[in-house]
This record gives structure tokens, C-alpha cells and sequence, in this order.
């Protein structure tokens, strides 16, 4: 706390000061800085847009960080929704000449799509500098296309972790499974004490991905869920259906899924985890599987106490490692005409330092690539637990294949994946056929 | 005065093309330009940058997705107007002549105030799955509840290998027969904590000289620990379980298990098969899946009606107020009973105000949207998917094609020329008659 204090009590006596330095200027003492991690221009009269998805909460909890750089700057930032369709909302501002000057984007393939063509800009020294301090390699490839650098990845989701209800788990005598067998048998237990064991959100396909990739991740390893991802093996490979076949252990059946197939095919996203833990005394389901953004369902949506009535543990290991999956949200700078902007490059560094990203995680509901970032910064332990499974992940964590992929194949109702692992859902014996569609799919996508 | 116009034609045109002229821009603005651009977009590629000629078309048609949207589309077509039409005409004439008509009217009416939007999250609650939230549901299972009881113990099952299977229908039957003097153990897991709290701790019984003694029992201890087929502690019974002796497919005795799962079935039983009877089991009824993949559409067809209807009714109620009393008056002193008026004069007679509500409405279901979007939900969306809504997600989805949705915009219009064209035609026949 006393640092905390010290911190920003510093930062409101740097502004003066910063001003001289200018943005290109810094040194590389940065790092070793004990008050700030990062020095600012002074932007006084700028004017800043940030285009993103974010709404409520967390909006405001973005605007915070962002109040702390107009503070220290003097810049003025504004905040645009942008609503779901960030690459259409984008393309019209381009269009019409009124591009905001940082987007957040939550797909890694519009990030590739927007450098492509020219709208993005690259970073300068100084938040590469940011960077490289602060982000493992892994996430600083992931805003690069081309071996330049464009984007900054401001905010990351674990998505390998499997929330349970506590009752449901102490009615059943079982405790956190680590292996996929052990979960599967917990899971089987947990059926045997009358209480429905897995949630599955399979009106929403972006979950049913989600199961296939952590799958697919841990059995097949990294380097095959890289060539996957880029379509450089076709989707009928065997890995493709070894990962189908276990996922089958559990969508094949019907004491395991909570309403089995069809139920879970009726249950969206926000309702497979209100019913895991709406009712704390006889839960209409044990566990429910997504990623850390499940706390805030909770936490909105039901009277259960996250640390308390609802748990926590890492997705069980497959083959030999437990998969890290990770999805994230990455900020770019557009410059559709021309040079970007000394303010628009400083707001870039201000995000990727940990100054930045500790603000952030103190308002709760955000988890940070940022390996600098002191995790006691998180609200509450279980949110600490999940970041520093993250960081500790380095460089093996691979991010969400179906983010990777063009939307159509991996980000569409009704087409691509989503549609594949729901007609997967509903006859799980089928799996030859999902592959075919699957590859069929992709290779319209892929355009090969 | 037919003469008076082309002499102000003639004299003044631009005086003509004045007064045309703000018409002329609007329409132009706002009606045939955009058909224009569509044209025109629909033959270029997704970035509105390369001329791909009709690939666009041949896309719509080779992508399964759209062609099922088509194929939903003609099935709406086809039911959605003449049901809503049917229904109109039935409560027209139903209400003609009872007292509250007006009242009534207005209820049935009632529906076409609100918009489409909240009619679809009204439909998405009614047809819910869960009886408890939807009314659907809520109804055919209140309705079926009270013809049939239900089962005690719907979720108990056997554990693999625990000496009971599968039997005929949902009956779970012993592996081993019953006997005198050998306590028979059935064994029974998945029955949440809750559901047995009136129970008490199950016991073996001891065995009995004269009698087929045993227990059914739930054989989980809530917190685990306990052994399989083994009664332990904390372990409760299952009371109210039908147990059946049966010998040769007959059954010979019957026995109801007690608070702590004993049941004790008579010494004839002795080396019959002891079977756990399927009133047990079966599976409650819990309603249809309205919005699963067969029943989304005609769901949301209903949901349809239900609005359209009122609309419907009004318009041939109106029609049904000019129809010359005499003749339905002749035609029941010439002995026709009320259906063969209703067949033989009334309907003909409504003939050209029946026509009109159903080419309106044919217009008005080719390009439904909202309720399909709202009420289907993400699973089965595909299923209930048209063209309208395959217009918005192709040219506004996720990797929009705004040449591929144009395309489906000019198809939907060719779609609906031909209803056009009749109705021009009609207007133009009655206005010579």
C-alpha cells in the first residue's frame, strides 16, 4: 500500500518535468526506475480517440487507466464503442475519414488484415522498449505482422479454466481432477451424487471452441496447434479426431453433460454459468468450463461468492501438459494517411507499461499480459491465481485458434467451426463427418 | 375534366414537372437509386473493388446456408398468410354478430401494436424449454401432469456392473434372481441430496425364512466415501420403489419399498426375477423442444400469427360489412344451413378482400427478419434461418460481403415482383369495374 501511495504521489510531481524529455528521448533507465516505469511527453491540447468494445464496467475500469495518462500528459482522450463488429465499425470511420486514433481489437487476424492494408502503425523505440521489458515474447509476437510490431496486447483472458460450484463438489467427496481421465471420473461422481456435473454453453459456439482447442492444445502439443491454426494440416488429420474422440467422453454423454446434448444446446453462455451457481444448495450443475470473464457473470448474476461458493482449477491435462489457451485484446494505432502521432505512440507505451496495467487490475475483472506487473495489484486471490498461471505459461501459451482464424471459419453462427462442434454436440459419433465439414469449411475460409 | 389535363400539359409543362418534381427526387433518392447501387454492388467482390461479374449469384445459390434460408422462406410463404388470413376470416365471422364484437376485436388487434422486436422476446419466453419459465411448455406439461402421475424417482439409475440392468421400457432388472433367505441388495445412484432428506438410513434386512427379503437404496453417501453395493452409513433409502417378482413374463408379486428401502415380497417369489418397475423411472414429461432444429420454424410461424391475425380479421370484417344481408337471408330461406352460407356466399363474396390480405401479407412475410433474429436461438438459428436475416449476417456479419447480401437483396426483390405486379393488376381491374 505505502508504494502504491508513493507511486502515484511521484507521478503527479513528474508532469512538470516529463515535458523536457520529450517521447523519443527516453533512456534505457527506465527499467530500473523504482517510481514510474515509464516517462511520458507532454501532450497538453492533444486530442486522443480510442475506439473499443468494452461497455459498463468494464469500460469505465479502461477509462481509469487511461484518466491516469491525460493526468500525466495532458492529453484529452475520448471513448468510442464500437460495438461488436470492430473491423466494420472501423472501416466506415476510415471510409469516412474520421479514423479514431487507437482501436482495441479483440482478433489477432484483424490485426494481420489492418496492417495489411496500411492502416495500422507501427510502434516507435519507445513502446518497443515497453515491450521488451515487459511482455514475454510470445505476446509481443502476437501484435507483430510481418516482423514489425503493431499493436500492443493491453488485456488477456485465460481460457483454461473449469469453475465449479463447492457444494456440488462436497456432496460428491471429489477434489480438483489434474489429468483428463481424473476429470472425466470426477465428473462420473459427481453424476453418481445426483448432481448434473458439466454446464456446456452449446448455444453459444465460441465455448464449444474453446473446449476443442484446450483439447486439442494439451494431446496433439503446440507445434501441431500452430499448423492447425494456420491450416497447414488439413482438418481431417488424426490428431483432429483423437481430440474429437475425447471430447466425445463427455458430449457423448448423457448423464455428464447437465440436460444432456439438447439441454446444453439450448444453454447459452451467461445461463451455463448462472445455473452452475444460482442455486448453492442443490446446483443445477457441478462445473462449468470459460475462461476468467466467468467471474463477472458471477459475481453479476448469481448470489455465489467467487473464492468462496465458486472455485477455481487449471483445464486437465490430456497428453502430458495441461494447455494453456489464452485469448486477449490488442490496441493498435491507425494512421490510415501518414506518420502516426507522437501522442498516439506515447498512449501506446503508456499501455504496455505496468503502471498502466496495475491501475487497471486494481478495478477488478482484467487480467494483464504484462510479466512486470506485481500480481498483489489483483482484487481478490483467485484472479492472482489465474494471472500468475498465465505469466508462469511464458511462452506456451498459444491464443484462441479460433480467433486466429478468418471469421468465417472461426467467429460466425451457423458456419465454421461454431456449427461444426454444435452438429458435433448433437451426434457425437458422427466424427468423420464433422472433420469433413470442418475441412470443407476451412478451405473456403483459407481460400486454398 | 378529362379534357381539362393535357391542355395544362400542354400549356404549362414546366409547371407539370414543378409539382412532379419533389416526388421525383424522393423516389429517386430513396427508391430507385439504392435498387441501382445493389444492382451494380451485387456484381463486384466483397471490398466493392473487383467486377466479379454474377459469382456473387452463383455463391448465393451453392451456399447451403442460403439455400435453406430460401427453402424456410417458401415454407413461410406458404403457411404463414393463409394461416393468419384462415384465422382472420374464422374470427371475422365469428364475431359479426356477438354482442362484446368490439371488445373482442380489439384483444385479437392488440398484438399488432406492438413491435416486432418485443413480440420476438415475448415468443423467445413463451416457448422457453424449461416449463417453469416458458407458458408452452408450462401448459403441456400442467396438462399432462394431470393424466399422468409422475415417477418417484425419475433420475435413479444403476451404477455399470451393480447387478441391475436395463430392462424392458425403463424397468431396471436384478442379475441375480430373488431367493428365500439371501437378502437381495439393488443398489442406486444419482439422486441429489435434497430429494431424500425424508428418507431414512438404509438398512439390510435381515434375512426372513418365509419370505424375499432386500433393500433398494441410494449407495452414495453425500460426501462420498461408502462402498459400492455395500449399505453403509448415511447411505439413504429410496421409499415408495415398485419392486416386482417376475416369473415366465408374468408378474406374481409386488412390494413397496419403506422409508429405510426394505421391501419384503412372499416366499413364492423365490427364484423369480426381481425387477424394479418402469412407474419408477419414467422420465417426466418436460414439455417440447419448441426452438430445437424441426420445430424453430413453425415456433416462430406461430408467433407470427399471432400478431397478423388481428390485422387479418379487421380488413375482412370491413369486407364482410358490405356484403348484402339479402342474399345470405335468401339463401337461408332456400334452406342452406350456416356452413354452406359461410361456403357457398360469404367466402366468394369476400373473394377480392381475402386477396388482399394475402398478397399484403405474402410481402410482409418475404421480408420477415426481427422475429427470426430474436427468437431463434444460436444453436439453431441456421435452421430458422431467411433470406432477410442471411442478408443482414452476409452484408454486415462477421467478414462482411455487402456484393453477396446485395445479391440476396435483388433476389428477395425479384422475389416479390411477381406479388407486385398482381396487385397492380387487381387495382387496375377494379378501378375499370
Amino acid at each position: 500500500m505505502a508504494t502504491a501511495l508513493a507511486l502515484t504521489t511521484a507521478c503527479g510531481g513528474d508532469n512538470g518535468d516529463d515535458g523536457n524529455n520529450g517521447g523519443g528521448g527516453d533512456g534505457g533507465d527506465n527499467g530500473g526506475s523504482v517510481e514510474s516505469s515509464i516517462e511520458l511527453p507532454d501532450l497538453s491540447g492533444e486530442r486522443l480517440e480510442i475506439a473499443a468494445v468494452w461497455t459498463g464496467a468494464e469500460q469505465a475500469n479502461f477509462m481509469s487507466a487511461v484518466a491516469e495518462f491525460e493526468s500525466r500528459t495532458g492529453a484529452e482522450v475520448s471513448f468510442v464503442p464500437s460495438g461488436d463488429n470492430v473491423a466494420t465499425f472501423v472501416g466506415q470511420k476510415i471510409a469516412g475519414g474520421a479514423a479514431p486514433d487507437i482501436v482495441v481489437l479483440p482478433q489477432v487476424g484483424v490485426l494481420h488484415e489492418f496492417a495489411e492494408q496500411g492502416w495500422a502503425a507501427p510502434v516507435d523505440d519507445a513502446v518497443m522498449e515497453q515491450l521488451n521489458a515487459n511482455y514475454a515474447a510470445g505476446w509481443r509476437d502476437l501484435g507483430a505482422h510481418d516482423g514489425e510490431q503493431y499493436g500492443v496486447y493491453v488485456k488477456a483472458a485465460n481460457k483454461s479454466l473449469i469453475w465449479y460450484n463447492t457444494t456440488a463438489f462436497e456432496n460428491a467427496g471429489v477434489s480438483e481432477p489434474e489429468t483428463w481421465d481424473e476429470f472425466i471420473e470426477v465428473a462420473r461422481t459427481i453424476s453418481d451424487s445426483g448432481t448434473p456435473p458439466v454446464s456446456v454453453a452449446g448455444s453459444d459456439g465460441w465455448t464449444l471452441t474453446d473446449w476443442f482447442e484446450n483439447i486439442y492444445l494439451s494431446q496433439a502439443g503446440p507445434e501441431m496447434y500452430d499448423q492447425l491454426a494456420a491450416h497447414e494440416i488439413p482438418w481431417t488429420d488424426e490428431s483432429v479426431t483423437e481430440a474429437l474422440t475425447t471430447l466425445a467422453d463427455l458430449f457423448g454423454s448423457d448423464q455428464l453433460l447437465a440436460g444432456g446434448p439438447d439441454g446444453a444446446l439450448r444453454t447459452d453462455f451467461p445461463t451455463s454459468v448462472t445455473q452452475t451457481f444460482a442455486d448453492l444448495e442443490n446446483p443445477a450443475a457441478g462445473m462449468v468450463y470459460e475462461g476468467d470473464f466467468v467471474a463477472s457473470v458471477i459475481a453479476d448474476g448469481t448470489d455465489a461468492v467467487v473464492g468462496e461458493d465458486a472455485l477455481v482449477f487449471p483445464f486437465p491435462a490430456v497428453g502430458g501438459e495441461p494447455p494453456v489457451v489464452s485469448g486477449g485484446d490488442v490496441a493498435v494505432a491507425l494512421a490510415p494517411d501518414g506518420e502516426a502521432s507522437e501522442a498516439q505512440m506515447a498512449l501506446l507505451a503508456w499501455f504496455a507499461s505496468a503502471d498502466a496495467a496495475r491501475i487497471w487490475a486494481e478495478g477488478g475483472g482484467f487480467l494483464s499480459p504484462n510479466r512486470e506487473l506485481d500480481t498483489s495489484a489483483y482484487p481478490d486471490d483467485v484472479q492472482r491465481d489465474i494471472a500468475e498461471a498465465l505469466i508462469a505459461a511464458g511462452d506456451d501459451f498459444r491464443f484462441d485458434l479460433s480467433d486466429q482464424a478468418p471469421a468465417a471459419f472461426g467467429g460466425t453462427t451457423g458456419q465454421g467451426m461454431w456449427q461444426a462442434l454444435q452438429d458435433f454436440l448433437r451426434d457425437p459419433e458422427d466424427i468423420s463427418g464433422v472433420q469433413e465439414y470442418l475441412e470443407s469449411e476451412a478451405a473456403r475460409a483459407y481460400g486454398d | 375534366m378529362a379534357d381539362g389535363r393535357p391542355a395544362v400539359i400542354r400549356a404549362r409543362p414546366w409547371a407539370v414537372a414543378c409539382f412532379l418534381l419533389p416526388a421525383l427526387l424522393l423516389l429517386g433518392a430513396l427508391v430507385v437509386y439504392p435498387i441501382g447501387y445493389s444492382l451494380w454492388r451485387s456484381l463486384f467482390d466483397a471490398p466493392g473493388t473487383g467486377f466479379v461479374g454474377l459469382d456473387n449469384y452463383r455463391e448465393m445459390f451453392a451456399n447451403p446456408a442460403i439455400r435453406r434460408a430460401l427453402q424456410n422462406n417458401l415454407i413461410w410463404i406458404l403457411v404463414a398468410p393463409a394461416l393468419a388470413t384462415a384465422l382472420g376470416l374464422i374470427f371475422a365471422v365469428l364475431t359479426e354478430r356477438i354482442r362484446w364484437s368490439t371488445a373482442f376485436k380489439l384483444v385479437i388487434f392488440m398484438p399488432m401494436a406492438i413491435s416486432m422486436l418485443a413480440a420476438g422476446i415475448i415468443f423467445r419466453l413463451v416457448y422457453e424449454a424449461d416449463p417453469d419459465r416458458g407458458v408452452a411448455n408450462a401448459i403441456l406439461v400442467s396438462v399432462n401432469d394431470t393424466f399422468s402421475e409422475g415417477a418417484p424417482w425419475p433420475d435413479a439409475r444403476p451404477r455399470p456392473d451393480s447387478g441391475l440392468e436395463p430392462g424392458p421400457e425403463e424397468s431396471l432388472v436384478a442379475t441375480e434372481p430373488a431367493a428365500v433367505g439371501e437378502p437381495a441388495l439393488l443398489p442406486l445412484v444419482g439422486v441429489a441430496p435434497p430429494r431424500v432428506a425424508d428418507a431414512g438410513q438404509a438398512v439390510e434386512p435381515e434375512p426372513a425364512p418365509d419370505a424375499v427379503v432386500g433393500v433398494v437404496w441410494l449407495d452414495f453417501a453425500p460426501g462420498g466415501g461408502g462402498d459400492p453395493g455395500v449399505v453403509d452409513e448415511n447411505e439413504r433409502g429410496l421409499p415408495g420403489m415398485v419392486v416386482e417378482a417376475v416369473r415366465d413374463g408374468t408378474v406374481i408379486a409386488t412390494a413397496t419399498a419403506g422409508a429405510d428401502g426394505t421391501f419384503s415380497l412372499p416366499a413364492e417369489a423365490d427364484g423369480a426375477e426381481l425387477r424394479l418397475a418402469a412407474s419408477n423411472f419414467a422420465a417426466s414429461f418436460n414439455g417440447v423442444d419448441w426452438l430445437g432444429p424441426t420445430l424453430v420454424t413453425p415456433a416462430i410461424i406461430g408467433s407470427y400469427v399471432w400478431m397478423w391475425a388481428g390485422f387479418a380479421m379487421v380488413l375482412i370484417a370491413a369486407g364482410l360489412a358490405g356484403v348484402p344481408r339479402e342474399m345470405l337471408e335468401a339463401a337461408r330461406v332456400d334452406g342452406a344451413n350456416e356452413w354452406q352460407v359461410f361456403r357457398r356466399i360469404t367466402v366468394p363474396l369476400l373473394a377480392p378482400v381475402l386477396a388482399v390480405v394475402l398478397v399484403t401479407l405474402m410481402i410482409n412475410v418475404l421480408k420477415i427478419f426481427d422475429l427470426v433474429l430474436i427468437i431463434a436461438p444460436g444453436s439453431t438459428q441456421p435452421d430458422a434461418n431467411v433470406l432477410a436475416l442471411q442478408l443482414y449476417f452476409s452484408s454486415f456479419g462477421t467478414s462482411p460481403n455487402q456484393g453477396l447480401g446485395s445479391a440476396i437483396a435483388v433476389f428477395l426483390l425479384l422475389l416479390v415482383v411477381p406479388v407486385m405486379i398482381f396487385n397492380i393488376r387487381r387495382l387496375r381491374q377494379e378501378r375499370k369495374g
